[in-house]
């Protein structure tokens, strides 16, 4: 198990003295550019790959309405399939890191992650219900997700936040994980086989089946949520310090806990309606957002959503690129970089 | 200022019991007792954090219960032994913690809140931890950086638990003369939770003596701190004569021969 220890010194991130407004644009903005620029070379790359100039002026060309350069094949491949998709990744992935930084704050633990919690496989037993029961209901997955979501937090919550121990915290993290693989394997049993085949496709993290309402939940949760998160940032700054210190400074605790609580719950349900269980994402995002920003919440979820979004849609880019035209399961890559990358923050520290 | 009336707390048995004080502008009042006592549920008590089961709790005359947390963070302002922040957090970052109730829930430090910040770090001659990690310091530097934090939240009351412990002579001595300014020329009140019966003697302006949840007494050291009282307290000989410089009582262990 992890001793305190270790915990403390692995957060060795370097002292910023505290949060500017330039700093934060700076990152923001490197950030903002970074995302642009690889969603531009991933709607480039793939089994038929276009160059970006023709992209660009494509893209160009639909703002005048101008005749677009692409032929009527490339534009369905460009704009029908790899944008929605990109859309996705970018979406899935700034759910699952501003959740990440949010259970790392609520939770005054460093290594939640909505993944390691728990969270994520009643996300998961949710949208498998609705998969088996809601039938056509374009969001009942969601919806069913995001109550699976809530209700293993609060599982979670009730099991760990008295220790004092962060392990202990994940402790509860991998009972209820245990317990919850086994109530979807008891449900998957009951599904048909081509449902089988879905649910095993997209609990290993897929996101090239993604559906427009899939689309559009995850987008309409970043919103909400990071609205949320953001609001609430310097009330988690406090919060980290400590529950009385955060009390006795003027933060209505029990508020700001609830509407945090919700907003991570919502962001990992959408997530994981959309994408399935992709790991890690939520619990390396914010640690190396840290490292490179310092620990002011008011940087650190913004900088983090933009991240995750970095992180997922390079992973999915490798995903369906890698071994071309064979797919890979996305959080399986996003796994492979995530684990060494944590192991490494982990061990650098001691 | 802070009045509690005929409070009463606990659960399953009474931790606090029928205890009727105030602390009023521009005085510090400190409260003595044993271990269990119910020092640290009636600093719960002072501040809101627990609600009196029988009894009020009033701050200028208003049940602490009326005011939102912002409002009261600006009048009441707790000094905690601190532990380890498991972020990484630097003193300054700590101390602009205190400015929260003042400053709007978005946005970044102004300028004034940085200057505010910087102040309080001099004030308790903690400035050098601006930089420094606060995990990094010993307790009795957080308990300076702690006491700045609450200084930055500009409040008309300070709750001190324990503000002493783990300080060295010298910081024991420089935090009290401190506190003791800024209520004898801020007005700001003061209760203080202490194990230090000759600082108390030294610095308060009123003692308060607490055993099993009940006041025993409460008045000015000379008047409560007689021998008799304090061994009663502490269930330990206690001797008392005056202190040659100051004329306050000043009480000495007797340990039997």
């Amino acid at each position: 198990m992890l001793g305190e220890q270790q915990l403390s010194v692995s957060l060795s991130a370097p002292l910023r003295g505290y949060l500017t407004k330039r700093r934060t644009a700076v990152v923001l903005l490197a950030l903002g550019a970074m995302v642009v620029v690889l969603a531009l070379a991933a709607l480039a790359i793939g089994s038929e790959p276009v160059p970006v100039s023709q992209i660009a002026a494509a893209l160009l060309a639909k703002l005048t309405a101008a005749s677009s350069p692409l032929t009527r094949e490339q534009e369905v491949i460009v704009f029908g399939l790899r944008l929605p998709r990109i859309g996705l990744s970018l979406g899935v992935g700034a759910a699952l890191a501003l959740a990440g930084a949010a259970f790392q704050a609520l939770l005054r633990n460093p290594l939640a992650d909505p993944y390691v919690l728990g969270v994520s496989g009643g996300a998961a037993v949710g949208a498998i219900v609705a998969i088996l029961f809601a039938g056509e209901w374009a969001f009942g997955r969601p919806l069913c997700s995001f109550a699976g979501a809530a209700l293993a937090t609060l599982a979670v919550y009730r099991l760990g936040r008295r220790e004092s121990d962060p392990a202990h915290l994940v402790l509860a993290g991998v009972v209820i994980s245990t317990f919850l693989s086994s109530v979807i394997v008891l449900l998957t049993s009951l599904a048909d086989n081509v449902k089988l085949r879905n649910i095993t496709l997209w609990l290993l993290g897929d996101l090239s089946s993604g559906t427009s309402e899939g689309l559009f939940f995850v987008l309409l949760a970043v919103a909400g949520g990071a609205a949320v998160l953001l609001t609430q940032a310097r009330a988690l700054n406090l919060l980290m310090i400590g529950e009385r210190d955060a009390f006795a400074l003027g933060v209505e605790t029990a508020r700001v806990r609830w509407l945090v609580y919700l907003a991570a719950s919502l962001l990992t349900g959408a997530a994981v309606a959309a994408g399935g269980a992709i790991g890690y994402v939520g619990l390396v995002t914010p640690h190396l957002v840290r490292l490179a920003t310092g620990t002011d919440n008011r940087l650190v979820i913004p900088a983090s959503a933009l991240s995750g979004a970095l992180l997922v849609l390079f992973s999915d880019t490798v995903a369906r690129t890698a071994l071309s035209p064979r797919e890979l399961p996305t959080g399986a890559i996003t796994a492979l970089i995530g684990a060494p990358v944590f192991i490494y923050l982990l061990r650098k520290s001691r | 200022m802070l009045a509690l009336r005929q409070v009463h707390f606990g659960y399953t048995r009474p931790v606090v019991t029928d205890v009727s004080l105030t602390v009023k502008g521009g005085e510090i009042v400190a409260l003595l007792g044993p271990n269990g006592a119910g020092k640290s549920t009636l600093l719960g008590l002072a501040y809101g954090a627990l609600s009196p089961h029988r009894g009020e709790v009033l701050f200028d005359g208003q049940p602490l219960a009326r005011f939102a947390r912002r409002e009261l963070a600006r009048r009441i302002a707790l000094v905690a032994p601190a532990g380890d922040v498991r972020f990484p957090l630097s003193g300054l970052e700590y101390v602009l913690t205190g400015r929260f109730a003042h400053t709007s829930a978005l946005g970044f430090d102004a300028p004034q809140d940085i200057e505010i910040a910087s102040q309080a770090l001099r004030d308790t001659d903690a400035a050098e931890f601006a930089d420094r990690r606060f995990n990094e310091l010993s307790s009795g530097e957080r308990q300076r950086v702690v006491l700045a934090r609450a200084l930055a939240q500009q409040p008309r009351l300070l709750l001190l638990d324990e503000p002493t412990a783990n300080a060295d002579v010298a910081h024991q001595v420089s935090l009290l003369s401190l506190v003791r300014n800024l209520t004898h020329e801020r007005g700001l009140g003061a209760l203080v939770v202490t194990h230090e019966i000759n600082l108390a003697a030294e610095f308060a302006d009123r003692v308060a003596l607490l055993k099993q949840g009940r006041l025993l007494a409460c008045g000015a050291p000379p008047d409560v701190m007689t021998p008799a009282a304090l061994s009663d307290l502490f269930e330990t000989p206690l001797l008392v004569d005056e202190h040659p410089h100051s004329g306050k009582p000043r009480v000495s262990f007797v340990f039997p021969r």
